[in-house]
């Protein structure tokens, strides 16, 4: 651990997230790290998160805040919406972790991982 | 029978073999070897080349959505993990002959047949399946004679699924779009001299019902140098039923309405589209019309529904009015269907699916499946992905509870191998894989396209060996 890379984590946001089986796993980021780089950089184990390496293509990196915590995350586009809408378990206070970056007023961050389809159950989706 | 369900005291490992390559083999075999440390899985896929509808079917201008390739490309280059592609089973070699080399078997082999509508005309030129077309311009061997005939102005599809709104999307994108895409360079020819500056996508039902999702519905909307062209009547009530509709289903609608009920504004007048497309609601293939020689497809017949019921569940009845569309190309996209592929293996020929639990094939010991096989062709890949760790999640505790027995000790591919090579068939390594993937990126990359696919078995076969 050199100089600079303390420096450096001086500057880091810290988040928690809830996994799956309710566990909290704390990590860090820097500001301008989507949530879904964080995911990656610190190889958390969310299984098939991320699937389509954040380009909005997939849902999978679909994420659950609190309501306060929502409202500080900023406006979603209708592209992240329309994506959104295919996930598992949606909620008002959902949103896709490739599409949020992290600034240093987030902070203390909490998102849930949702359950996965074996614990919801849905039966409706779209394609084919 | 191991009792502790702890493998360490036994000497061989649990071979798992896998019938496929699509989304469902490689999320099955992702999972399985994350949760047993032991587990080695080898795929069998029909093709030289690996990840089905993602290279096949997923639309050549959405590149994002095959990036779960760099996944599957990790997983196949695990030291637990053997791809073996030019296999097919059923026909090289028999599911009962996996069943004796490997402790189990899961078939994700997907659904590669076809609903076909049973309407007079249907085998007319100019009648094509959606999953012939998307083949044709994926560059699927078996689609490349297709070679449709553009050259009329109206076509109509029959399905409003994302399929639906992928073919037409295709149909009328810019060329430009299309030739930085990994289009075939056939369909790419064949597009840009394309005559149809018309599409409809016929529904059963109403806009209520739709089958596409919003992503490709707005993609539709977006498209450059297109206009929509909607019947307003169809949405007739529609804006008083939205109050009740769940959100993905209200975005979709209130976007389907706004573009069906906008008066196009200065700027679109003058942005002088000269392509469009429509959606039409309320009708039923009836009979495919023949131009007066009856050989070519020169119309289409629709019966005129009305619904029964409301909501996701309304269902189209017949009214006995018909009305005649004007159209030289029909694409039907009512549906991909699983397909037998061993008569040792069950199959409910009604649902077109494997009979399951949870991924365990009913009264098979050691059979499984994941992927549309196991579910139905729907959804995206995401929801292949969730189904398929549901299966390796089942072979897990089976292995752990000793249902499923992995004691004894099993030759997998060894054998497998051998008795393929008496049969004359060589398979294909992922790394034979990699050599076709780096020709097909070279060749793209002389043209500016992301890659140029080999479009025959043989030329993927000879590029293999070398
Ligand atoms: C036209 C089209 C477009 C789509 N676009 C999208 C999209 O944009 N986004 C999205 O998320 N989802 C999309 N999907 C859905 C997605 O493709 C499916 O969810 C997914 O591919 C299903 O995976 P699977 O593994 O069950 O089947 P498949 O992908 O079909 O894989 C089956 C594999 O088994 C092999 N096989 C067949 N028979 C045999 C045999 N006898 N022996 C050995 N191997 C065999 C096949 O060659 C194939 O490689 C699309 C689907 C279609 C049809
Ligand atoms: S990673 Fe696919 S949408 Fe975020």
């Amino acid at each position: 651990t050199t100089g600079t890379q303390s420096l450096r984590s001086d500057n880091k946001v810290t988040v928690h997230f809830i996994n799956r089986d309710g566990e909290k796993v704390t990590a860090k980021g820097s500001p301008g790290d989507s949530l879904l780089d964080i995911v990656i950089n610190e190889d958390l184990d969310f299984d098939g998160f991320g699937a389509c390496e954040g380009t909005l293509a997939c849902s999978t990196c679909h994420l659950i805040f609190d309501e306060d915590v929502y409202k500080t995350l900023g406006p979603v586009t209708d592209e992240e919406m329309d994506m959104l809408d295919l996930a598992y378990g949606l909620t008002d206070t959902s949103r896709l972790g490739c599409q949020i970056c992290l600034t240093k007023s987030l902070e203390g961050l909490v998102a849930r991982v949702p359950e996965s389809v074996a614990d919801i159950r849905q039966s409706k989706d779209g394609s084919s | 029978m191991n009792g502790s369900g702890n493998a360490s005291f036994s000497t061989c490992s649990p071979k798992v073999c896998i019938v496929g390559s699509g989304p469902a083999a490689f999320y099955t075999a992702q999972s399985l070897i994350k949760a047993r440390q032991d587990v080695e899985v080898d795929l069998y896929e029909r093709l030289p080349v690996p990840f089905g509808l993602v290279r096949f079917g997923v639309a050549p201008d959405h590149p994002e959505v095959k990036n779960v390739i760099n996944t599957f490309t990790q997983t196949a280059k695990h030291s637990r993990c053997s791809f073996y592609g030019n296999v097919n089973v059923g026909k090289d070699v028999s599911v009962k002959e996996l069943q004796q080399a490997y402790h189990a078997v899961v078939l994700s082999y997907g659904a590669e047949g076809n609903r076909s509508m049973g309407v007079p005309g249907e085998d007319l030129a100019g009648v094509y399946s959606a999953k012939d077309f998307v083949g044709w311009y994926n560059g699927l061997p078996s689609c490349r004679e297709l070679s449709p005939d553009l050259s009329c102005e109206t076509a109509v599809i029959l399905g409003q699924g994302n399929v639906a709104l992928d073919v037409a999307r295709v149909l009328l994108s810019p060329i430009d779009i299309l030739k930085k895409t990994d289009i075939t360079q056939p369909a790419l020819e064949a597009l840009a001299e394309s005559q149809v500056r018309r599409v409809l996508v016929v529904g059963r039902r109403g806009p209520i019902q739709v089958a596409c999702t919003i992503k490709e519905l707005r993609e539709m909307v977006n498209l450059p140098n297109t206009r929509p062209d909607m019947v307003a009547a169809d949405f007739e009530g529609v804006t008083e039923a939205l109050k009740d509709l769940q959100r993905p289903r209200k975005r979709l609608t209130e976007l389907m309405l706004k573009t069906a009920l906008e008066i196009p504004g200065e700027k679109e007048k003058q942005n002088k589209a000269s392509r469009f497309w429509g959606l039409r609601f309320f009708r039923s293939p009836i009979e495919i019309l023949a131009d007066p020689d009856h050989n070519r497809t020169a119309g289409i017949r629709l019966g005129v529904n009305r619904l029964e019921g409301s909501g996701e569940g309304a269902r189209a009845v017949l009214t006995g009015e018909v009305e005649d569309v004007t159209c030289g190309l029909v694409i039907s996209s009512i549906g991909y269907k699983s397909i037998p592929i061993d008569p040792s293996v069950p199959f409910d020929s009604r649902k077109a699916i494997v009979p399951n639990n949870m991924g365990r094939i009913e009264q098979a010991a050691g059979l499984y499946c994941s992927g549309w096989l196991k579910t139905g062709p729907t959804g995206v890949i995401a929801t292949t992905m969730n189904n398929s760790f549901d299966t390796a999640r089942s072979m897990v505790e089976d292995m752990d509870l000793g249902t499923l027995d992995v004691s004894a000790a099993k030759t997998g591919s060894q054998s497998i191998c051998a008795l393929l090579e008496k049969r004359g068939v060589k398979p294909v390594t992922f790394s034979d894989w990699e050599k076709i993937d780096t020709v097909e990126m070279r060749r793209g990359e002389a043209t500016g396209k992301p890659r140029e696919k080999l479009l025959t078995v043989e030329e993927m076969l000879q590029v293999a060996q070398k």
